[in-house]
């Protein structure tokens, strides 16, 4: 009995288990939207990209019998779908926040329609890689069964946060998001940089929405998202558009999401709903905690609308 | 803008397909076939209805109507229980001349079904739930539910010869009434094995809330519950975790069975096709509906999905002699001695409370045995 006895060390370990699995689609999703909005623009729709990408990668899969293919596929869709959004919104007098919604109920719409036949068949999942082997109790060995996924977005906000400091491609990512003029001066084309940029952060959102419909929860129902992508949008201004702020928000908020049930789990049975809302609860008291009135936002690219 | 104009989504879609299917067809096509149905009956589901759960257990009925002669059947799906769900009836009913309409979620009902009973009052309105009130409510409406508490307490008595840990798990939405019989159900018939079982519940708060029951059902596996089964719209979730995680599972609303078919015990389905076949031949035959309508195993409103290899044979007989005791009606799945889980009397020594018992649509304690809350 001792091995399946945790008791409350449960909850830390939810906790561990929850930040891991639930996590990497907000990690995708906020490093894209991280790169579109240090491009100057702000893409809602990756809502819907994920919803979207989610769908693909289940319905490839499951045609295919590969996941990897599924994959590629929610990350060329979520690549149109990014293109898409930058297209429209190079012509004069278009709102990116308009686009964004209109995209966000577009692809999670045209998700739905398409989806309709994949609900039913099960696909294949994205491999594991087991680390938790050094263990003999179950618990630790199933939450730290670590799905390759996860481990390239950490590699990626690394990669991303070192390549926006260091890279030519980083600065002139910066630059076209401080100031259109200095980017036009240099010769850049701020409208092109935006287009690769919210395509790139399409096909990371789509990525993420693989990983929820080809590993956890691992099954394709329109209900799959519940507004991830909005929430890891938010994230990016959470994480003040830096790579490793996101990565470190989406395990914040992926731990916070699995305390609810954890704590249910070993009998802290009163108050649940409010243990649902906490993650929400953390983002308003580190908000509030770091907000200050004298300054604007530390850290936001000055051609962003919201801060324009 | 009056009410007459206002189309919905789906309808506007609809005539404008059957506009195409008309000026496509030869005109050996005099009316469209909405028309030619003598009876109109409208389906509005919460969630997709192909979703290995709730809504499939009606669609599945709702398809069986779709074979009879004279009937024809409006649905739509994902409708959320908010304004919404009122705009769909108006639109069934002033487009596509519903006579009877079948809300089939929990939230449908109050206030959206109501208020759609007082503006349309010659219209019928049968919910599905245990909600409707005769000294509360209109006569055009009525709600129709079925005792499926009885078919989780034989989920539990193939759970409680499943379990080696002693401990089941149960993953639920919102604590109301059906949703507290379906636990308590399920951890009585599992004591029906063992008295030293104890079933440990989690609330999602939600009906539909995919990561939300994934997290659950590890959770619960990892404090040790080697048997798992929901009360949540779609299952498929929680019965693919908890296979993954090695645990046996119980199904609900429909057959998981194809989901794990080595580790799926049995499971309490709905059958509403025969539910709605009952209303649809009063309604044609000109008879007043019912307002309230119940059924459970022994009248065909619910029934168990096959059991899987996993049963063994002492499980199986318990599991065949239990159903045949439910079979000739008045089984009690709630007697007493009884208490609750904070340690209050809820049925006293020889009280007991059969299935078509009113006071169990009203239950708001998990009993003995139960690790929980309902707030």
């Amino acid at each position: 009995m001792d091995a399946t006895e945790i008791g409350l060390w449960g909850v830390p370990l939810a906790m561990l288990g929850g930040a891991i699995r639930v996590s990497t689609p907000f990690i995708f999703v906020s490093l894209g939207e991280a790169i579109t909005e240090r491009s100057g623009r702000i893409n809602l729709g990756l809502e819907g990209t994920l919803v979207f990408g989610a769908m693909s990668a289940y319905a490839v899969a499951v045609m295919t019998g590969s996941p990897w293919l599924g994959l590629l596929a929610a990350a060329a869709a979520g690549f149109c779908f990014g293109l898409f959004h930058g297209w429209i919104c190079k012509f004069r007098g278009v709102n990116d926040i308009a686009i964004g919604i209109a995209l966000m109920l577009f692809g999670s719409g045209l998700a739905f329609f398409f989806g309709k036949p994949f609900i039913q068949p099960s696909a294949p999942d994205l491999p594991a890689i087991p680390f938790g082997g050094w263990s003999n109790v179950p618990q630790v060995q199933a939450a730290l069964n670590i799905n390759v996924l996860f481990l390239i977005g950490a590699a990626l906000a690394v990669f991303l946060w070192w390549a926006f400091r260091n890279t030519r491609a980083g600065l002139i990512l910066r630059v076209v998001g401080d100031s259109s003029d200095a980017a036009r001066a240099m010769g850049l084309n701020p409208n092109t940089v935006r287009l690769i940029a919210t395509g790139i952060g399409g096909a990371l959102a789509g990525i993420g929405g693989a990983y929820l419909s080809l590993y956890y929860p691992g099954s394709w129902t329109e209900g799959i998202s519940s507004g991830q992508g909005l929430m890891a949008v938010a994230l990016v201004i959470f994480a003040r558009w830096n790579p490793l702020g996101c990565f470190a928000a989406a395990l914040l908020f992926g731990g916070a999401g699995a305390l609810g049930p954890a704590l249910q789990s070993v009998g802290v049975t009163q108050g649940y709903y409010l243990f649902y809302a906490a993650p929400y609860i953390l983002t308003l008291v580190i908000m509030i905690a770091t907000s200050s009135p004298s300054r604007s936002l530390a850290g936001a690219p000055g051609e962003l609308s919201i801060t324009r | 803008m009056t009410e007459r104009f206002m189309l919905s989504r789906r309808e506007l879609l609809k005539t404008s397909a059957a506009g195409a299917a008309l000026g496509l067809a030869s005109a050996s096509f005099p009316i469209s076939r909405a028309f030619a149905a003598a009876v109109t009956v409208g389906f509005i589901y919460v969630g997709p209805k192909d979703d290995y759960g709730y809504n499939q257990a009606h669609a599945e009925g709702a398809a069986t109507l779709k074979a009879i002669e004279g009937i024809s059947v409006v649905e739509e799906e994902n409708v959320p229980e908010t304004v919404d769900v009122q705009k769909s009836m108006e639109s069934m009913i002033n487009l596509d001349g519903a006579s009877l309409i079948f809300p089939t979620s929990f939230g449908y009902f109050d206030p959206h079904m109501l208020a759609m009973c007082a503006k349309f009052p010659d219209m019928q309105f049968r919910h599905c739930g245990g909600m409707w009130n005769k000294d509360k409510h209109p006569m055009n409406a009525g709600s129709y539910f079925g005792y499926i508490g009885m078919g989780q307490y034989l989920n539990g008595v193939a759970a409680g010869h499943a379990t080696k840990t002693k401990k089941i798990g149960f993953v639920a939405a919102k604590p109301i009434p059906q949703v507290l019989l379906n636990i308590n159900s399920f951890l009585l018939g599992a004591r029906s094995v063992d008295p030293i079982i104890t079933c440990q519940v989690i609330f999602t708060g939600e009906w539909s809330l995919a990561v939300k029951e994934a997290e659950a059902t590890n959770a619960l596996v990892d404090q040790g519950a080697d048997v798992i089964t929901c009360h949540v719209d779609s299952p498929k979730v929680v019965v693919e975790t908890a296979a993954g995680r090695g645990a046996f599972i119980c199904g609900y609303h429909a057959n998981q069975s194809p989901l794990a078919p080595e580790q799926y015990l049995t499971g309490a389905e709905w059958n509403w096709a025969k539910v709605y076949k009952m209303f649809v031949d009063d309604l044609v035959a000109g008879k007043p509906l019912p307002n309230f309508t119940r059924g459970g195993l022994a009248d065909g409103f619910v029934k168990m999905s096959p059991l899987g290899p996993a049963v063994s044979e002492a499980a199986r007989a318990q599991f065949d002699g239990t159903l045949a005791e439910m079979m000739k009606g008045g089984f009690s799945v709630i007697k007493g001695p009884l208490k609750n889980n904070k340690g209050d009397v809820v049925a006293t020594e020889g009280q007991t409370f059969v299935e078509a018992a009113i006071e169990l649509e009203s239950m708001d304690y998990l009993v003995e045995g139960v690790v929980g809350s309902t707030a």
